[in-house]
C-alpha cells in the first residue's frame, strides 16, 4: 500500500460524501437549473478530489486533470447549455420524470447497494491505489444513477445532466487507479466532453426548433407496432 | 515510404477529405470519394504487410495493427468507399422525393461528417492505447448523430436522440472498465495495449477483471446492439440515409463487438475468471434469439436489416464462444463478411425505398418488375445475410456451426442453429414480399430515376459478397487464420 496521510484521505472522503449529495440532486432536483446546478458543484468536487489526490500521490497529471475538468464542465458546459436550450433551463422549468421522487431515493439506494457489492470484491487487490477504496465505489454508483437519471427524464437536458455525472463517476472512481495515464490520453478523454456536450446540445437545439420543445419524452413515434 | 508511416496516412486522408469537403460544397462529393479511394488502397497495403511481416508499428508508439485489426480494417474502408459513391446520387434522390422544387441536398454538412466518422472508425484497430480505442469508439457516436439526424424531422431527431442518449451511456459505463484494465496493465508494469494486456493477463487479479469485463460487456454491448440495450439500433437505421445505414450497421456496431472479441483471449488467460466462452455464449444466444424472433413481425424493410445486424452481432459473440476452445476462423470472417454484406443489403433498402416512396413492406409490392436492378440487388442482398450458399457469409456460419458440432457443443450449437434457420425464413418471406408479385394497384408510383452512383456503388458491392463466398485470395485466407489465432487459447 502506497502510505498516504489520513488528512488526505479524510478530505477525499468528504469530497467523496459531498459528490455522491449533489449527485443525487442532479437525479432527483424537480427544476431544471437546479439540476444544472447540483451538476456544477459536482464537477467542482471532482475538481478538488483531483487536488487532493494530486497533492498525496505527488501526481502532476491530476493537475490537468483538476484543471481540465473545471474548465470544461463548471465553465464550457453551463455555457453550451445555456446557448442550446437557454429558455429550457432558465425559465425555471419543471422537469418530468417517469417516477415520484420517493420511488427514485429508493431506486438510488438500491443502486448504491449493487454499486457496492460490484466493487468490493476487487477492492483487496487494489493495494497499490490508496484511494481507490472511497474512490472507486463512489465512481461506480454515479455511473448507475447517471444512467438510471438517463432513463427516468424526459427531457433532453436532463438526460444530459445523467449523462454527464456518469462521466463524472467514471472519472472520479479512475483518477483514484490510473493517475499515471497517459498525456495524450488525458487531452484526448477532456477534449471528448466538450465535444460531446456540444453535439448533444446542438441535438437538442435542433429538437427545440423542429419539435417547439425539449422534451424527448414527447418524441414516441419510432416503435414496433 | 517506410510502412510504418501506414497508420497514420489511413488517419489522415479521411481527414484531409473532410477539412476539403466543408471548404468546397460543389466538389465535396468527388473529394469525399477521392479520400474513400485512397484510404482504401492505403488500408489494402496496411493489410498486405500485416500478413507478410506480423504487427505493424506506426510512428511514435500510438499506432498499432495486427492481423485482427487488418482484417476489420478492410471491411471498414471498403464501406467507407461504397458509401461516398453511393451517397452522391442517393441523396440527390432522396431530395428529389420532396418535389422539383426542393433544396439541393446538404452535401458540405454530409461529406465531412461522414469522412471524420469513417476517420474514427479506422482508428478502432489502429491506435494502440485502451483508453485511445475507448475515445474513438465514443467519437463514431459524436460524429454520426448528425449523419442519423440528416433529414432533420421529427422522426429523425427521435432516433438520433436515442442513438445518442443509449450509446453514449454505454460508453460512460465502458470508460470506467476501460480504466480498471488500465490500471490493471500498468500495475503489473505492461502497457495498456492489447499485446501488454495479454501479457499481463494471467496476473490480473480475477475479480478486478471480472468486473471490468462486466462493465465493457453492457457499455460496449450497448454500441453493439446487444439485448436488451439494442433498442436504439431499429430506429436509427429507419431514419438513416442508408447509406449511413450502410456505414452504421456494416462496421461501426462491429467496433465495439471488434473491443468484446480482442477481451477474450485475455478472460480466457485468466485462472480466476470461470468459463468466460459461457458469457459469451449466452449474450450472443439471447441477441440471435431474440432478434431472428422480432425479425418476424417487423414493418419497414430498413428496420429488418437493422434487427439482421443485431442477429449477426449476437451470431458473432456465441460464435467467440464456441469457437474459444478449437479454432475462431469463422467468427472472425463473419465480422469480416458481415461488414460487406450488410452495406450491400442498406444499399439496395434505400433504393428500393426511392423507387416506392415508402419503407412499409406491407405498401410495397413487385420491386424487380418495377426497378428490376434494385429488385435483384436486394433479393441477393438478403439472402446472402441470411447465410444462404454461396455468398460469404454462408461459409462463415457453416464453419461456426461445424466448429460447434464438431467440438461437442450441441446446445449452445443447436440453440444458434435454430435462430438462424429462423432469421433466414424470416428474411426470405419478407424480401420474397417485396420484390416479387405485381405491385399493389394503390401502390406508390415509380417517380425518380436510379441515380447511377448508387448502382455502381451496388455492383461494386455484390463483388466481394459473391467472391469471398467461393475464393478467398492466399494472402487474405493466410490473414483470416493469422486474425483467428490472435483470439484462441488452448488451455
Amino acid at each position: 500500500m502506497v502510505a498516504v496521510s489520513s488528512t488526505a484521505l479524510a478530505l477525499d472522503g468528504s469530497v467523496a460524501g459531498l459528490f455522491v449529495v449533489f449527485g443525487l440532486g442532479v437525479m432527483v432536483s424537480r427544476q431544471m437549473l437546479a439540476s444544472l446546478y447540483f451538476f456544477m458543484w459536482q464537477s467542482v468536487a471532482l475538481t478538488a478530489s483531483a487536488l487532493v489526490l494530486a497533492d498525496a500521490l505527488d501526481a502532476i497529471n491530476l493537475l490537468w486533470v483538476a484543471i481540465i475538468t473545471f474548465v470544461t464542465k463548471v465553465i464550457a458546459v453551463p455555457l453550451v447549455l445555456r446557448w442550446a436550450a437557454g429558455q429550457a433551463i432558465y425559465g425555471r422549468r419543471e422537469v418530468d420524470q417517469a417516477l415520484s421522487i420517493p420511488a427514485s431515493v429508493l431506486v438510488a439506494a438500491v443502486l448504491a447497494l449493487v454499486g457496492w457489492f460490484a466493487v468490493a470484491p476487487t477492492l483487496p487487490f487494489l493495494h497499490t491505489a490508496p484511494f481507490a477504496h472511497l474512490n472507486l465505489p463512489t465512481g461506480l454508483i454515479m455511473v448507475l444513477w447517471g444512467a438510471f437519471t438517463v432513463a427516468l427524464r424526459r427531457e433532453s437536458v436532463a438526460q444530459l445532466m445523467g449523462l454527464l455525472i456518469m462521466e463524472n463517476g467514471a472519472f472520479f472512481g479512475s483518477i483514484a487507479i490510473v493517475h499515471n495515464l497517459a498525456v495524450i490520453a488525458e487531452i484526448a478523454a477532456a477534449v471528448d466532453v466538450p465535444i460531446v456536450a456540444l453535439v448533444i446540445g446542438l441535438l437538442i437545439r435542433n429538437i427545440r426548433r423542429v419539435t417547439g420543445s425539449t422534451r424527448v419524452g414527447a418524441l414516441d413515434r419510432l416503435h414496433e407496432r | 515510404m517506410s510502412a510504418h508511416w501506414l497508420p497514420l496516412l489511413i488517419l489522415l486522408v479521411p481527414l484531409a477529405g473532410a477539412l476539403l469537403a466543408v471548404a468546397n460544397r460543389r466538389s465535396a462529393p468527388y473529394l469525399s470519394l477521392l479520400a474513400a479511394l485512397i484510404t482504401l488502397i492505403l488500408a489494402i497495403s496496411a493489410a498486405w504487410w500485416v500478413e507478410r511481416h506480423g504487427i505493424l508499428r506506426g510512428s511514435a508508439g500510438f499506432f498499432s495493427l495486427d492481423a485482427l485489426g487488418a482484417l476489420y480494417l478492410l471491411p471498414v474502408s471498403f464501406v467507407y468507399f461504397t458509401s461516398s459513391l453511393y451517397a452522391i446520387g442517393y441523396l440527390w434522390a432522396r431530395r428529389q422525393e420532396q418535389g422539383p422544387d426542393a433544396a439541393p441536398p446538404r452535401y458540405r454538412e454530409y461529406f465531412p461528417l461522414m469522412n471524420v466518422f469513417a476517420l474514427v472508425i479506422l482508428a478502432v484497430p489502429l491506435v494502440s492505447n485502451l483508453a485511445l480505442m475507448w475515445i474513438s469508439i465514443e467519437l463514431t457516436t459524436v460524429f454520426s448523430a448528425f449523419l442519423v439526424a440528416y433529414e432533420d424531422r421529427a422522426e429523425a431527431l427521435e432516433a438520433a436522440w436515442k442513438y445518442v442518449a443509449l450509446t453514449s451511456m454505454g460508453a460512460m459505463i465502458a470508460l470506467l472498465g476501460v480504466l480498471i484494465l488500465y490500471y490493471a496493465t500498468h500495475s503489473l508494469g505492461q502497457p495498456a495495449t492489447w499485446n501488454g494486456l495479454l501479457r499481463a493477463a494471467p496476473q490480473i487479479p480475477g475479480p478486478i477483471l471480472l468486473l471490468a469485463f462486466v462493465l465493457w460487456l453492457v457499455g460496449f454491448g450497448a454500441k453493439t446492439g446487444l439485448v436488451p440495450m439494442h433498442t436504439w439500433l431499429p430506429d436509427a437505421h429507419s431514419q438513416a440515409p442508408a447509406s449511413v445505414c450502410a456505414v452504421l450497421s456494416g462496421v461501426e456496431t462491429s467496433a465495439a463487438l471488434y473491443m468484446l472479441l480482442r477481451l477474450y483471449p485475455v478472460l480466457a488467460s485468466n485462472p480466476g475468471i470461470h468459463d468466460p466462452a459461457a458469457w459469451y455464449m449466452t449474450a450472443g444466444l439471447i441477441t440471435v434469439g431474440s432478434a431472428a424472433f422480432m425479425l418476424l413481425q417487423v414493418h419497414d424493410f430498413k428496420r429488418m436489416f437493422a434487427y439482421s445486424t443485431i442477429e449477426h452481432m449476437g451470431i458473432i459473440l456465441t460464435a467467440c464462444g464456441i469457437g474459444a476452445a478449437v479454432h475462431e476462423v469463422g467468427t472472425v470472417y463473419q465480422l469480416f463478411a458481415h461488414g460487406f454484406t450488410k452495406s450491400l443489403c442498406f444499399f439496395a433498402a434505400g433504393l428500393a425505398g426511392v423507387v416506392f416512396g415508402t419503407q412499409e413492406i406491407a405498401q410495397v409490392r413487385g420491386l424487380i418488375s418495377r426497378a428490376p436492378a434494385v429488385g435483384w440487388a436486394l433479393i441477393i442482398g438478403t439472402l446472402a445475410i441470411a447465410g444462404a450458399p454461396p455468398f460469404a457469409l454462408f461459409l462463415s456460419e457453416f464453419e461456426i456451426l461445424y466448429t460447434g458440432y464438431a467440438s461437442g457443443q450441441y446446445l449452445a450449437t443447436g440453440l444458434l442453429t435454430a435462430f438462424i434457420v429462423l432469421a433466414f425464413i424470416a428474411l426470405a418471406y419478407q424480401a420474397s414480399r417485396i420484390a416479387f408479385g405485381a405491385p399493389a394497384t394503390d401502390a406508390p408510383q415509380a417517380r425518380l430515376p436510379i441515380p447511377r452512383s448508387s448502382m455502381a456503388a451496388i455492383a461494386l458491392a455484390i463483388i466481394p459478397v459473391f467472391v469471398f463466398g467461393f475464393f478467398l485470395p492466399p494472402a487474405l485466407g493466410h490473414l483470416v487464420h493469422q486474425a483467428a489465432a490472435l483470439l484462441e487459447v488452448h488451455r
